[in-house]
C-alpha cells in the first residue's frame, strides 16, 4: 500500500491522532449488528452490508477507493490498515504534502467545467423592482435572548426558544401564545416543529434533544410527556425533523451530526467529518430527500448522505465560522452565512462556490440565512442588528430592515413564502412581509418596533 | 486633542496598568484553557475593520469635526454631535442615512464612541446629542478582559468619591462583588484608594474626561438592566479548529461534475418558473394574510379543499415533486391513477416512504407487509420492476433495514415521473381540475376595513386536531379498501390492450 492510499483513511486516523476534546471515537458510535438478527436498523444500502474483502465476516462495509479501485472493507479492517500505515514510518508531513497536492488537483478538476459566472447568466434576467418590507407582528413574551425559531407547516404557528430555557409555541398571526415549556437548561439553541404539528423538539446546553408532544389541554404540563431523544457530548446547536415525526437530525458542539429514532431514542447514523463545532444543518428538499448540509466553526460546509453517513461533498471557502446553512428550494444549491460578514451560494452539481453576497459596509457576521419561495431572494440576519435582503442572481442587496435592538439570531421564511420571521437577542420575534401596491402607494418604513 | 493617547494613559494610571499586566500574565497561564477557541479564532476580527474606520474618523483633517462643548459646568474638549457623525459615515462609507445611523449605533454599542448625555443608552441619535471618541486604551479589542476585580475597584472608587453616587443596579452589583471577592477586598479597596488619589492629582478637566471614558467603558462591559451589551458574544465555541484536519480528496476528485452553465441555468430556470408564486415578488391572491389580516388565502389553499386555486393547479405541473408534495395534488393524481388502474406504483412509493421515515420498532412488520402486498410473486398489487432491482430488493429483505426498498422506490419514482406524470398532465382529469379551479379576485380593502380586519384576526384549528382527523380518515380508507379483486383487475387491463 503506497503513501497516497493512506490518504483515504486520514479522516479516520486524524480523528484518533488529534485528541479532540469531547468527541466520540468513530468506531464506538457504530451501531453493532445483532448476531442473530433477521432485521437490523442499519441505515445504509443493501450492497454495503456483506462480506468484508479482508476478514471475510458479514459486516457493514465502508465503500472506499484505493488507487481508483473500489474496495469493501469493514470498519475494523479499515482502522487496522490505517494503524499499520503509521507503523511503516510515513510521517504526517509527507502525507500532508500529498493531501495538499490532491486538494490542488481537486480545485483544478472543479475549475475545468467552470465556463460561466452567475452574474453573466443573470444578465438576461430582469431586475427586481423596489423592495419595501414591513414588520407585521412583534411577538413579545420571552424574558431573554431569542435563539432559534421554526415554522409549523400550517404557515402561521411558530415555536421559539430562548436563553432562559423557555420554549414557546405561538400563533404568529394572532400573536397568541399557545404552549410554553420550561427546559431544565439554559441556552436552548435549537428548536424544531414536527411536520405533523403535534410536537416540538428542542435542546441546548443540556447536550440533549428532547421531544415534547403538544396537547390540546392548556393546563397540561408538557414536561411530563417529554421524550429525551438525542445525546451528544457537547451543546446541541441545531435540530430538525426529517419528513416525519419519527426521526430527528441533530448537530452539536462536539463536531458531529446524528440521526435518531424518536420513539426508541436509538442512534441511527452518525456523521463525522467536521473538526470543530457544527453550528447548523439543513435537510435537502429534493424528491430523493436523502442528503443534508451542515456548516461549522471549521469554516467548512459538508453535504452528507443520510443513508451511509458519508461526507459526499465539502466546501471550504469561508474565512470564518459558518453560522447558518440553507438549501436552495430546488435542492441543487445551498447558501451559507458566516462570521466573516459574507453569505455565499454553493452549487452542488457544479461542485463550487458561485456567488458571494457582501458589501464593504457590512462588517458584522451573518447569523442566519433563508431563501424566499422562488429562491430569488436571500434573507440574512446579521450581528449588527439588521436584516439584509439579497438578490440571489444579481448579487446585489435589495432591501435592509432595521428595528431589532440587538443581534438577529434567526431568520426563517414561512412554508408558503408569505412572510418571514426574525428572532433576536432583544427578546422579541418579528414577522415581516412585502408591502403591497394595491393602494398604489409605496411607503418607506423605518421599523420602530411597532 | 483627540482624547488621551495610550502612552499618556499608561503613565497616568500606572497602578491599573501594572495590575493589568500582572493579570495578563496570570490569564495566560490559567485562562488559555477555557478561552482556547476564542483566542485563536478571529471572532472579533470584524472589530479590526471597525477600528480602522474609527481611526479614520479621528483624522484631524478628513475626520469628523468636533468642538469644545460646555456641559454643566465643565468644558468637554472635542465633542461631536450625532448628526455630524451620521453625515460623515454616510459620505465616507457610501451608505444612506438610515444605514449610517445603524452603523453608528454599533460604534456606540461597542464603545468606540460614547454619549455624554443619557450615557446609559448606547445608541446614536441623529440630532445634536453629544458624543466623544473613546480612548484606545478602553477599546474592546484590547487583550485584557473586563474582569470582576476591575469592576469592583471601579465601583469602590466611585463610592469613595461620594457616598450614594452608585445607581441601584450598581449598588447591587457592588454588594454581590463584596461577597464574591471578599478574600481580595483589602486589595480592591487599596487599589481604589490609589486610583482615587492619583485622579485627584490631575487637572479637573482631564479628570472629568477620564471619568466619562471610564464610565462609558463600564456601561459597555457591564450593561445596566434592560439594556444590551454588544460585547455579549453568546456561548463560547468549544473546539479549537486550528488542529489541522486533513481532508481526503481522492473520492472528491473523482466525483462527476456538471458544467457551470448547465447548473446555473437550472437555478435561473427554477427562479423564473416559480417567480409568480413567490409572495415576495408577486402579490398572492386574494391577498397576503400578513398584510391585510384576512386569512382567505389560507382558507382557499387548505389541504382538503374541494376546489383548488388556479395558481395551485399550475404549480402541480412544474414538477412531479411539486405534485406529490401537495396533498391536494397527490389526491388528484390518485384519481387519475384509479381511472388507469395503475395505483399500485404510487401506493408502493407511499409505503416505502412510510418505511423510510417510520419508527424503528415498526420497520420489520412494515417491510413484511410491503413484500406481501407489492413484491411477492402473485402479490395483489404487484409492481412491475426490472429483474435486477427485484433481485436486489428481495435479497435485501433478508436483512431488512430502513433503506432496503431504496432501489425499487427510485425505479418506481422515475417511472412515474417520466411517464405517468406527463400522461396525467395531458389527461382529462387534470384538464377538468384546471377548468374547475378558481382564481380569486384581489382584495381591495379601505383603511377602515383594514383596521377592522386587524381587530378580528381569526384563530385557526389546532394542527393537532387536523392531524387526528387525517389519521382517522386514513384508517377509514384503509379499512374500506379491502382485498382487491384480481380477476377484475386483469380483465380491465386486457380490455385496455
Amino acid at each position: 500500500m503506497s503513501v497516497s492510499d493512506w490518504l483515504l483513511f486520514l479522516l479516520v486516523r486524524s480523528l484518533s491522532l488529534a485528541s479532540l476534546p469531547g468527541s466520540i471515537p468513530f468506531s464506538s458510535l457504530q451501531v453493532q449488528p445483532q448476531p442473530d438478527a433477521k432485521m437490523c436498523d442499519q441505515t445504509f444500502l443493501a450492497i454495503t452490508f456483506g462480506p468484508c474483502d479482508s476478514c471475510g465476516l458479514n459486516k457493514p462495509l465502508m465503500n472506499i477507493y484505493l488507487k481508483n479501485e473500489p474496495i469493501n472493507y469493514c470498519s475494523l479492517c479499515v482502522e487496522l490498515m490505517a494503524c499499520q500505515g503509521l507503523a511503516t514510518g510515513e510521517t504526517i508531513h509527507t502525507l500532508k504534502a500529498e493531501s495538499e497536492s490532491l486538494k490542488t488537483k481537486l480545485e483544478e478538476e472543479r475549475a475545468k467545467l467552470h465556463d460561466v459566472e452567475l452574474h453573466q447568466v443573470a444578465e438576461k434576467v430582469e431586475a427586481l423592482g423596489q423592495f419595501v418590507m414591513k414588520t407585521r407582528r412583534t411577538l413579545k413574551g420571552h424574558g431573554n435572548k431569542v435563539l432559534c425559531m421554526d415554522w409549523c407547516r400550517d404557515k402561521r404557528r411558530i415555536v421559539s426558544s430562548s436563553q432562559d430555557g423557555k420554549v414557546i409555541v405561538w400563533d404568529a398571526y394572532t400573536t397568541n401564545k399557545e404552549h410554553a415549556v420550561t427546559m431544565p437548561c439554559t441556552w436552548v439553541m435549537a428548536c424544531a416543529y414536527a411536520p405533523s404539528g403535534c410536537a416540538v423538539a428542542c435542546g441546548g446546553l443540556d447536550n440533549k434533544c428532547s421531544v415534547y408532544p403538544l396537547s390540546l389541554d392548556k393546563n397540561e404540563n408538557l414536561s411530563a410527556k417529554k421524550k429525551s431523544v438525542a445525546m451528544h457530548t457537547n451543546y446541541l446547536s441545531s435540530c430538525s425533523f426529517t419528513n416525519s415525526d419519527m426521526q430527528i437530525l441533530t448537530s452539536s458542539g462536539d463536531g458531529t451530526c446524528a440521526l435518531w429514532d424518536v420513539e426508541s431514542g436509538q442512534l441511527l447514523q452518525s456523521f463525522h467529518g467536521h473538526s470543530a463545532d457544527v453550528l447548523s444543518l439543513n435537510l435537502a428538499p429534493s424528491e430523493t430527500g436523502n442528503t443534508f448540509v451542515s456548516g461549522g466553526c471549521d469554516k467548512k460546509a459538508n453535504v452528507w448522505d443520510m443513508r451511509s453517513g458519508q461526507n459526499v461533498q465539502s466546501f471550504e471557502t469561508h474565512e470564518s465560522d459558518i453560522n447558518s446553512v440553507k438549501y436552495y428550494p430546488s435542492g441543487d444549491a445551498f447558501a451559507t452565512g458566516s462570521d466573516d460578514a459574507t453569505c455565499r451560494l454553493y452549487d452542488l452539481r457544479a461542485d463550487r462556490e458561485v456567488a458571494i453576497y457582501s458589501k464593504e459596509s457590512i462588517i458584522f457576521g451573518a447569523s442566519s440565512v433563508d431563501f424566499s419561495l422562488s429562491g430569488r431572494l436571500l434573507f440574512a440576519g446579521y450581528n449588527d442588528y439588521t436584516i439584509n435582503v439579497w438578490d440571489v442572481l444579481k448579487g446585489t442587496r435589495v432591501a435592509i430592515l432595521f428595528g431589532h435592538e440587538n443581534r438577529v439570531s434567526t431568520v426563517r421564511v414561512s412554508p408558503d413564502g408569505t412572510a418571514f420571521c426574525s428572532g433576536s437577542w432583544d427578546n422579541t420575534l418579528r414577522s415581516h412581509s412585502q408591502v403591497g401596491c394595491s393602494s398604489g402607494k409605496w411607503w418607506r418604513w423605518r421599523l420602530n418596533g411597532s | 486633542m483627540i482624547g488621551l493617547s495610550t502612552a499618556a494613559c499608561r503613565s497616568l494610571f500606572s497602578p491599573v496598568c501594572v495590575r493589568a499586566v500582572q493579570q495578563e500574565y496570570y490569564k495566560m497561564t490559567i485562562r488559555s484553557d477555557r478561552d482556547h477557541g476564542q483566542r485563536y479564532r478571529p471572532r472579533m476580527s470584524c472589530l479590526k475593520k471597525v477600528e480602522a474606520i474609527v481611526v479614520q474618523m479621528q483624522d484631524p483633517s478628513t475626520g469628523v469635526k468636533g468642538a469644545d462643548q460646555k456641559l454643566n459646568v465643565t468644558t468637554i474638549p472635542h465633542a461631536i454631535t450625532g448628526q455630524v457623525i451620521i453625515a460623515w459615515i454616510a459620505k465616507n462609507m457610501n451608505m444612506d442615512s438610515d444605514e449610517a445611523q445603524a452603523f453608528g449605533t454599533m460604534l456606540v454599542a461597542f464603545g468606540y464612541i460614547y454619549p455624554l448625555q443619557d450615557h446609559k443608552k448606547l445608541v446614536l441619535k441623529p440630532d445634536g446629542s453629544l458624543y466623544r471618541f473613546q480612548t484606545p486604551y478602553f477599546w474592546p479589542v484590547q487583550k485584557w478582559k473586563a474582569e470582576d476585580t476591575d469592576y469592583a475597584i471601579y465601583l469602590a472608587k466611585r463610592n469613595i468619591r461620594k457616598k450614594g453616587v452608585l445607581d441601584a443596579y450598581e449598588q447591587e452589583e457592588y454588594n454581590k462583588l463584596h461577597t464574591w471577592l471578599n478574600h481580595k477586598w483589602d486589595f480592591i479597596v487599596m487599589q481604589a484608594k490609589e486610583q482615587y488619589h492619583a485622579g485627584k492629582a490631575r487637572q479637573k478637566a482631564d479628570r472629568v474626561v477620564f471619568d466619562c471614558q471610564e464610565r462609558a467603558y463600564w456601561i459597555v462591559h457591564r450593561p445596566p438592566p434592560q439594556t444590551y451589551s454588544a460585547m455579549d458574544c453568546g456561548l463560547d465555541r468549544h473546539i479549537d479548529p486550528n488542529v489541522e484536519e486533513i481532508i481526503y480528496t481522492q473520492q472528491a476528485v473523482m466525483r462527476s461534475r456538471v458544467k457551470s452553465s448547465v447548473s446555473l441555468g437550472a437555478l435561473v430556470k427554477y427562479m423564473t418558473t416559480f417567480k409568480n408564486h413567490d409572495p415576495f415578488l408577486v402579490p398572492c391572491l386574494p391577498s397576503n394574510p400578513w398584510q391585510t389580516d384576512n386569512d382567505s388565502y389560507w382558507e382557499l389553499n387548505m389541504t382538503d379543499v374541494e376546489v383548488p386555486t388556479k395558481m395551485r393547479v399550475e404549480r402541480w405541473s412544474f414538477s412531479f415533486y411539486e405534485l406529490l408534495n401537495d396533498p391536494r395534488g397527490r389526491a388528484d393524481f390518485k384519481v387519475f391513477l384509479k381511472k388507469e388502474f395503475s395505483g399500485e406504483n404510487l401506493a408502493f412509493w407511499e409505503a416505502a416512504e412510510e418505511l423510510k421515515w417510520g419508527t424503528a420498532a415498526s420497520m420489520s412488520e412494515k417491510a413484511e407487509h410491503i413484500f406481501k402486498t407489492f413484491l411477492a410473486p402473485g402479490a395483489p398489487r404487484w409492481i412491475n420492476i426490472d429483474g435486477r432491482t427485484m433481485g436486489l430488493t428481495v435479497k435485501g429483505l433478508e436483512h431488512p433495514h430502513r433503506y432496503v426498498l431504496d432501489a425499487a422506490q427510485t425505479h418506481i419514482f422515475m417511472l412515474m415521473k417520466k411517464d405517468t406524470f406527463y400522461r396525467y398532465l395531458k389527461s382529462p382529469v387534470y384538464k377538468e381540475i384546471q377548468k374547475k379551479a378558481i382564481s380569486p379576485e384581489p382584495h381591495n380593502f379601505s383603511d377602515s376595513q383594514l383596521q377592522q380586519n386587524m381587530r378580528n384576526r381569526r384563530p385557526s384549528i389546532s394542527p393537532i386536531i387536523t392531524w387526528q382527523k387525517e389519521q382517522e380518515e386514513k384508517a377509514k380508507a384503509a379499512a374500506a379498501a379491502g382485498p382487491i379483486d384480481i380477476k377484475k383487475l386483469m380483465a380491465s387491463k386486457l380490455d385496455r390492450k
